[in-house]
């Protein structure tokens, strides 16, 4: 009989890769794929963490040419000044293409309408769907990771989306080895996910080797906010706060960037990469439990939107 | 207990579960997710208010990991989850891979990229079916490691004989199928027994607990020891655009991931399937110039002579595969339209997708007896069996024996790019019978 004590210990391999040099080959692996197999691969880039891992580790895979896929950045319209700000001077910096598609622009001309709660980040699926087909793009790259939730816990790296952008995870391509299927008909699309293995600690270890610049709302810093639903929220012209809500300037820090109406601060010291990364390994609750409210939505409410054509 | 994150880099290991429902795989995974700290308040309370309205007194844990809205519905798992966990030594990628009729197909997908699969045994029944399947699923995806857990040991008022029966057997029996490294761990997933924490019921065993066995076993194989292989993803020539173009005009590099071996500025090697050869003149690690890469680093490789090299090549060094376009191999077919002879469909094998015809399907293995049996319907879904392909144009493939990133590949439907089968080059067990050999295997 074999027993565990037979075990060889760990070795001094020199060939080991860090987990970190190993979640970064398998992605860079998966930008280069695509580059390698679609027409018109576009980087959803929100100006959040990890929207802008993404876009540092498909700068790294194809140095020193340039990055071959564009950006798109779907605007609420509710947004972080200061995430405006740091996307439009990433875009300068490495000489890329945006687009942006505006959900104000559909509220306006009747296609969106308002929610009731003011929340517009439910209403990113319409704007998007249709950035995606009026530009044809036949990839879209999402910085979904796995360990977000549990809908994304059974999410493809390549995930193929019908004609209505829809998600059906019962009809999810079987995925093996390192061998990704983009075959799809005109009309389809795939939403690739490079990041699917990384939690966000991984994102933040990641974020600190590689020394990579975040909107300042990252790091601890005063802010006016109100408190909704058990979370600290930005004042803003997007309907915050209301009579009954008081504003307190509090030290806080953000841990997503999202619509401001539903993306939650957290009370924080935080102010380097380092102090985040010890708040995060001793934090009890997710990122997206502690500053998300659309999530709160309904048990499923990830799922549905996925379905919809959510990322 | 508490599990101290750690917050520097560590190593990284991919495994993968299997047991059916039945023998206590979600409470292990909940465990193991639960005492590394994985699971978190907010997640906690979801999963209590969750069990609350359903009118469960106690959380169902399952509820963790089941995300889907059918399958809370219908109480079961639909297909292989990812769930991310940490310790202080170690970073961990599980494949979670639900143990109901689509089986086969599951656990070959969470096996395609493990480097260890835990084979979950319930200790009153000791080394069933479902076991035999486990076990030859793991051999057949050549995972490296595997773990026996011998489960509901409390159950069994914790007697070694029971566990040490059931070890010499499984292990025994994986041995028969090429699969050397086998550990057996006697726990308790309900009670905590040697998941996380030493027994102190079970003094007669010796061994670590199943999470220090994790964090211990090595990690993927020493890339020295096989020759190098790198499959050309992308030809990078900054000169057609860029700011910098004027200083990069004359670089040519050839983006991949090394799928074996070391490659070394200055190594001779090999390109398929044209069988040009040059030397390797220059490598840059993601913008940073180096001498050395291994597997499985993405890097950019710069070669001495302008070659015609394009996406699909294989850069090869030491000794070289000579590409053919007759294709025998083990396949596990994912689909639910089976794969005839005659079909045609695509192959992709690293980065080359080719046109392929089903030639033969030479037998089906019955993965409960290992006997080959024959199959003139096909393959249908879940089954492994054995083919001969033929391709348009020549592959350099390796044996999967050998090498699983280059001898594996899938077939996908032509018309609307289903992924159909899973492929592995090569003869699947040493160990295969045909139904003449007699019946008393195992």
């Amino acid at each position: 009989m074999t027993t565990a004590t037979d075990s060889l210990p760990v070795t001094d391999n020199p060939f080991t890769l860090s987990h970190l040099d190993a979640l970064e080959a398998e992605s860079v692996h998966i930008f280069r794929e695509v580059a390698g197999e679609f027409e018109r691969p576009v980087i959803l880039f929100s100006g959040g963490k990890d929207s802008i891992v993404m876009l540092h580790l498909a700068l790294k895979a194809f140095w020193p040419a340039p990055v071959p896929f564009t950006l798109l950045h779907v605007d609420t319209g509710h947004n972080f000044p200061e995430v405006i700000e740091y996307r439009d001077r990433t875009v300068a910096q490495h000489n890329l293409r945006l687009h942006v598609a505006h959900v104000q622009d559909f509220i306006d001309d009747g296609r969106l309408r308002e929610r009731p709660d003011g929340t517009r980040n439910p209403l990113q699926t319409v704007p998007l769907l249709d950035a995606i087909e009026s530009n044809k793009f036949d990839a879209v790259f999402g910085g979904g990771r796995r360990d977000e939730e549990k809908a994304r816990a059974k999410e493809r790296v390549f995930s193929l989306r019908d004609e209505f952008g829809a998600w059906d995870p019962r009809r999810q391509r079987p995925e093996l080895w390192s061998l990704y299927n983009g075959k799809h008909a005109v009309g389809e699309h795939v939403r690739v996910f490079p990041l699917s293995n990384w939690t966000e600690l991984d994102v933040w270890q990641y974020i600190e080797r590689e020394g990579i610049e975040l909107p300042e709302i990252y790091y601890a810093h005063h802010r006016d906010v109100f408190k909704r639903d058990g979370m600290w929220l930005t004042a803003g012209e997007w309907g915050g706060p209301k009579e009954t809500e008081t504003v307190e300037n509090r030290l806080i820090r953000y841990r997503t960037v999202g619509d401001m109406s539903c993306t939650g601060a957290v009370d924080s010291d935080a102010a380097t990469i380092a102090d985040v990364i010890t708040e995060i390994a001793a934090s009890r609750l997710t990122e997206r439990g502690a500053t998300r409210a659309d999530d709160k939505m309904s048990e499923a409410a990830m799922e549905d939107r996925k379905r919809e054509g959510y990322f | 207990m508490s599990v101290t994150i750690e917050t520097s880099a560590t190593s990284l290991l991919r495994f993968a579960t299997a047991g059916s429902v039945d023998d206590g795989k979600s409470t292990l995974v909940g465990r193991l997710l639960h005492d590394s700290k994985s699971v978190l308040t907010d997640q906690l309370e979801a999963v209590e208010h969750a069990s609350r309205k359903r009118g469960q007194e106690t959380p169902d844990l399952a509820l963790l990991t089941d995300g889907l809205r059918a399958e809370r519905e219908q109480g079961i798992t639909i297909d292989v989850a990812y769930r991310y966990f940490a310790t202080a030594r170690r970073r961990f990628i599980l494949a979670d891979t639900p143990g109901h009729v689509q089986y086969t197909r599951n656990m070959v997908t969470g096996a395609s990229t493990a480097e260890l699969a835990v084979v979950l045994v319930d200790a009153r029944n000791g080394v069933v079916e479902q076991t035999r399947r486990h076990a030859a699923v793991a051999a057949l995806l050549r995972v490296p490691h595997v773990v026996l857990a011998v489960n509901k040991m409390d159950l069994v008022e914790y007697a070694e004989p029971v566990f040490a029966a059931i070890a010499k057997e499984f292990t025994a029996y994986a041995a028969s199928l090429g699969v050397t490294d086998v550990v057996a761990v006697p726990i308790s997933a309900l009670a905590g027994d040697n998941v996380v924490e030493p027994s102190a019921h079970m003094d007669w065993y010796g061994g670590p607990t199943l999470l220090e066995h994790l964090e211990t076993v090595p990690v993927g194989s020493d890339p020295s020891e096989q020759p190098a292989r790198f499959p050309v993803q992308y030809v990078i020539r900054p000169q057609s655009g860029g700011p910098d173009m004027e200083k990069w005009r004359d670089y040519r590099g050839y983006a991949g991931q090394l799928a074996s071996g070391v490659l070394r500025v200055g190594d001779a090697v090999t390109v398929l399937p044209s069988g040009h050869t040059t030397t390797v003149a220059g490598i840059d690690a993601l913008g940073v110039e180096t001498d050395i890469a291994w597997a499985p680093q993405s890097v950019t490789v710069r070669l001495a002579e302008d070659i015609d090299i394009s996406r699909g090549d294989l850069i090869s060094a030491g000794a070289t595969p000579v590409p053919t376009k007759d294709v025998e191999a083990t396949v596990c077919h994912l689909s639910d339209r089976p794969l005839h002879v005659g079909a045609k469909v695509l192959l992709k094998h690293t980065t080359r997708t080719v046109r392929a015809l089903v030639k033969e399907i030479s037998y089906r293995i019955d993965i409960d007896t290992l006997e080959q049996r024959s199959a003139p319907e096909g393959l249908a879904v879940n089954e492994i069996g054995h083919v001969v392909l033929r391709t348009a144009e020549p592959l350099a493939l390796d044996s999967y024996t050998d090498n699983r990133r280059t001898g594996s590949f899938l077939l996908i439907d032509p018309a609307d790019g289903t992924t159909l089968t899973a492929g592995m080059a090569g003869e699947a067990f040493d160990t295969v019978r045909t139904d003449a050999d007699g019946e008393d295997w195992v």
